[in-house]
């Protein structure tokens, strides 16, 4: 664990970067996070895929797998990895400051 | 924290049911974290990415210790149909896709599907008898080509 500082907000990150606490989250920050995962720039696209896990993880207590993303989300899978080539899942649950989606489909 | 596997290229060599998906999961999975990943189609893993063949792929309910069958039982008509039909239903209410499905969706998350020269000479298969998601029938030279710098997984 460590402490970051996103949009003036001291947080804690586990140590592959991931919120510890999905409450100290907020959507200003998320600009920040997206950069340091290689994303210049957040298109409405983006926030589509980033609001879904943060609704995804509120509902159910864990983020949706790609899988279930390219399923449901309303951004197919070829658009979500042109989105977030890092790992769509993965990435845009960082962004959303939620923990890491288990799953292995 | 150790580094980080950046690269993986998939050998799917068998022609099973259960033979083809655990390639599939650990090409997908590694797409996921991001890593860049390609599979390489050979022998009776060809059928995986054959047009006529992909849905039809069974479990080998003879000679399979795993399915605790005696093996005069898992060779009787039908069983391994009966059988694959159990394990499909099973992966359907897991939301895991079906093997058409799942190479499809391999292709969209940007993973590279070839298929072996040599199994494809000696199968008869041409381009026109695969899916239209493989890249390219490639031979072993190539493979090791496109799998430089990265980790091979036999499967």
């Amino acid at each position: 664990m460590s402490t970051v500082t996103y949009a003036g907000t001291e947080v804690t990150v586990n140590d592959e970067g991931f919120f510890a606490d999905p409450q100290q989250w907020l959507e200003e920050m998320a600009p920040m996070i997206a950069r340091q995962e290689g994303i210049p720039e957040l298109t409405e696209r983006h926030w589509q895929v980033i609001k879904f896990m943060r609704h995804e993880y509120e509902t159910k207590g864990t983020g949706p797998t790609v899988r279930v993303l390219g399923k449901t989300s309303g951004v197919p899978v070829k658009e979500l990895y042109q989105l977030f080539p890092r790992g769509p899942a993965k990435v845009a649950a960082k962004i959303a400051g939620i923990p890491k989606p288990r799953g292995c489909i | 924290m150790a580094a980080k596997i950046e690269k993986v290229s998939i050998i799917i060599s068998k022609g099973s049911l259960d033979g083809v998906y655990p390639g599939l999961i650990m090409a997908n999975g590694a797409r996921a974290e991001g890593m860049e990943a390609n599979l390489f189609f050979t022998f009776f893993g060809l059928d995986a990415v054959h047009r006529a063949r992909h849905e039809h792929m069974k479990i080998a309910t003879v000679g399979n210790p795993g399915l605790h069958l005696a093996t005069w039982a898992g060779g009787l008509p039908g069983v391994s149909a009966v059988m694959t039909h159990y394990m499909e239903r099973k992966m359907d209410a897991l939301d895991i896709p079906s093997i058409p499905e799942f190479v499809e969706m391999i292709a969209d998350t940007g993973a590279g599907l070839y298929a072996c020269k040599a199994s494809a000479d000696l199968f008869g298969i041409t381009r026109e008898d695969l899916i239209e998601q493989v890249k390219d029938i490639i031979t072993v030279g190539e493979f090791y080509d496109l799998a430089a710098g990265g980790e091979i997984i036999f499967t």
